[in-house]
């Protein structure tokens, strides 16, 4: 038995997979180390609060990178849709839904932009993140909005044994895990990644795929959006400014490759909840949250060259 | 078939004209909205702003034209920190200026060097370099200022601020700048093989071009040029802000696409980066005296944006 182990334990491979839930591991030993309340069902339901939105974006940037492709303009659509739920979501749901409907059919549309002239998705989704910005603004030039009861109480609820976000993040895991990694249009999805020439001279449409890619993506935005507001009681345009880099960061750190086509919904969702206890970390650490972002990007950089370090073994 | 070649990439060559078409046509729809009130001082207004557009967008055009998913993403925390060094070390002195200047760009420097060493050692695409990188530089600046406005020395503010006929000096140099920047990228080894890196990396390094030294040299300048507009940005706009690379990011890239250089890389433009630039400073100058609110003119300077990179691009990448 331990043979084994330490047989799987030596293969790369095996060193790449774990090297995710690593991190999140340490980041939380470290956390309770110093704050033994920290590792409670109060201390957990706190701390991971914002998990969930962040998860929601990540695995949204997920589904771009899956096509080799980079949103910056996540953060600002997930604001924009944060400002549509606060603005009509209490009082016109169906127009809302209608709305935010109409926004995700707005993100296939970009997808399809990008795959028919060729542009850099970087360049396109730069400017969206105006137009997204832009568009929140006009709806919601300060802080403010209503948010209805039950989607507070969903954001707050309070489950038996497992904390919420604990629970939410592992069904958002497994959801796009299913999506993604397990069903046969997943294949068909992540091998446009890898190798569209190839998809696409088996018969499959980089157009329709490069659309579905940017149409999930707007949906878990959407979905992204509409947990922010249920957390916070005044969503404003700028709620969620932050949210493009971390969904980068988070994809990344859950083995993301950013080239072909090669993503790990489970990771990604690991490295969103990594990047969410980084604050609580420096909180507890005495750290100025100046560099809160600083430990962010280090993180990043430790796992990047942890990654590279097992590639070298990897070509050996 | 060749007079067709060649007259397409002569075309191609020239389509940096119409970035400064555009300008030119926004500028005219302004001032007849204005009824020929303030056109000089738009001009001048567009002028001092570009200046510092160009000087990052120069540094981000060579990184992009290194090549597919080259490109700088810690512009905007460059010039945050680059600004903050730059206002601390002088302090208001006027004694210090030059050594604020060149600790700014020294700063700049650190952090191109900084990138490249990600890029190289852990082997990982520039675009995620970069961007953990500004994660790491952001968090310097913010600790490094304590979040203070530091008030650039007298004679620094004067410069960046100084006119002769209406024309900013600093941009006077800006446009010697760009000259220069045009005649490395055209007449120097060092420029040749970074157009030769963005055709073909392979067919370069086998060509015998120094690959690597000539990326490293291009992130460094980047980063230089960063730094350097983070330092001038601060005495123009009278002290260092922690946002205030924010706008760069797009801008820069902005500027480099519709100014007529290929995102695929290998092909650049320098005056289309002064048109572009121009064009987009004045887009907002139109939108603002049109009197349309933040939100409108947020969503449709985007979408002018997207419009013309959509004009300007959509080239085939293959051979």
């Amino acid at each position: 038995m331990i043979a084994v182990m330490t047989a799987n334990l030596s293969d790369p491979r095996w060193l790449r997979r774990l090297l995710p839930a690593a991190s999140l591991a340490i980041v939380l030993i470290a956390i309770f180390a110093i704050n033994q309340r920290a590792a409670s069902y109060f201390g957990l339901s706190l701390m991971l609060q914002y998990a969930v939105p962040i998860a929601l974006a990540t695995i949204a940037q997920m589904f771009i990178l899956t096509v080799n492709d980079l949103d910056l303009s996540i953060g600002a659509f997930v604001g924009l849709a944060a400002c549509i739920a606060g603005t009509w979501l209490a009082t016109e749901p169906a127009f809302c839904i209608l709305l935010l409907v109409l926004c995700i059919a707005a993100y296939a549309a970009i997808g399809a932009l990008i795959q028919l002239r060729n542009l850099p998705s970087i360049v396109v989704t730069l400017g969206m993140s105006f137009v997204w910005l832009g568009l929140a603004v006009i709806l919601m030039p300060t802080p403010g909005g209503i948010v209805p009861d039950w989607l507070k109480a969903l954001m707050s609820w309070k489950p038996p044994l497992i904390p919420f976000p604990i629970l939410a993040t592992l069904i958002i895991a497994l959801v796009a895990h299913l999506l993604l990694m397990e069903s046969s249009i997943g294949a068909v999805l992540r091998g446009a990644g890898g190798n569209p020439r190839a998809v696409d001279q088996a018969g499959w449409s980089l157009l329709k795929i490069r659309m579905s890619m940017y149409a999930l993506a707007g949906f878990f935005s959407v979905l992204s959006g509409l947990a922010l507001v249920g957390l916070t009681t005044s969503p404003d345009a700028h709620i969620a400014d932050r949210y493009t880099l971390l969904s980068i960061a988070g994809v990344i750190l859950g083995g993301g490759e950013f080239v072909g086509g090669r993503v790990s919904p489970v990771g990604a969702v690991i490295g969103a909840v990594t990047l969410t206890l980084t604050g609580s970390f420096l909180i507890f650490m005495r750290i100025s949250p100046d560099w809160q972002i600083g430990a962010q990007g280090g993180i990043l950089i430790a796992v990047l060259a942890l990654r590279a370090l097992i590639k070298l073994k990897e070509a050996r | 078939m060749s007079n067709l070649q060649a007259i397409a990439a002569r075309m191609g060559d020239r389509r940096w004209i119409w970035s400064f078409l555009g300008a030119f046509g926004v500028w005219l729809a302004t001032i007849l909205f204005t009824e020929g009130k303030g056109a000089g001082d738009v001009l001048t207004a567009a002028l001092s702003f570009s200046t510092f557009t160009v000087i990052v967008g120069i540094g981000q055009m060579f990184v992009i034209t290194t090549g597919p998913g080259n490109v700088d993403l810690s512009i905007p925390s460059t010039i945050a920190l680059a600004g903050g060094v730059a206002m601390k070390i002088m302090g208001g002195s006027d004694g210090l200026i030059i050594v604020g200047l060149a600790a700014s760009i020294g700063s700049g420097l650190a952090v191109g060097a900084f990138n490249y060493g990600l890029i190289r050692v852990l082997q990982i695409p520039p675009i995620i370099a970069t961007l953990s990188s500004s994660f790491l530089v952001m968090s310097c600046a913010i600790s490094y200022g304590r979040g203070l406005q530091v008030k650039p020395p007298s004679s620094f503010a004067d410069f960046t601020t100084a006119q002769i006929a209406g024309l900013p000096i600093l941009s006077i140099c800006a446009v010697l700048f760009a000259i220069l920047m045009a005649i490395i990228l055209e007449r120097t080894i060092y420029g040749r093989s970074t157009l030769a890196i963005g055709q073909n990396m392979r067919a370069a390094w086998l060509a015998g071009v120094k690959v690597e030294r000539t990326r490293c040299i291009t992130y460094m300048m980047s980063g230089a040029f960063a730094g350097l507009c983070g330092a001038l940005l601060a005495g123009f706009s009278g002290g260092n802000a922690l946002n205030m690379g924010e706008e760069y990011l797009l801008a820069s890239i902005a500027v480099v696409v519709i100014g007529g250089t290929s995102v695929a890389g290998g092909r650049a433009n320098v005056p289309g980066i002064w048109g572009a630039a121009l064009f987009l400073y004045l887009l907002v100058t139109m939108l603002n005296i049109f009197g349309v609110s933040a939100g409108v003119r947020l969503v449709l300077t985007g979408l002018i944006i997207i419009g013309m990179i959509t004009m300007a691009g959509g080239e085939k990448t293959g051979r």
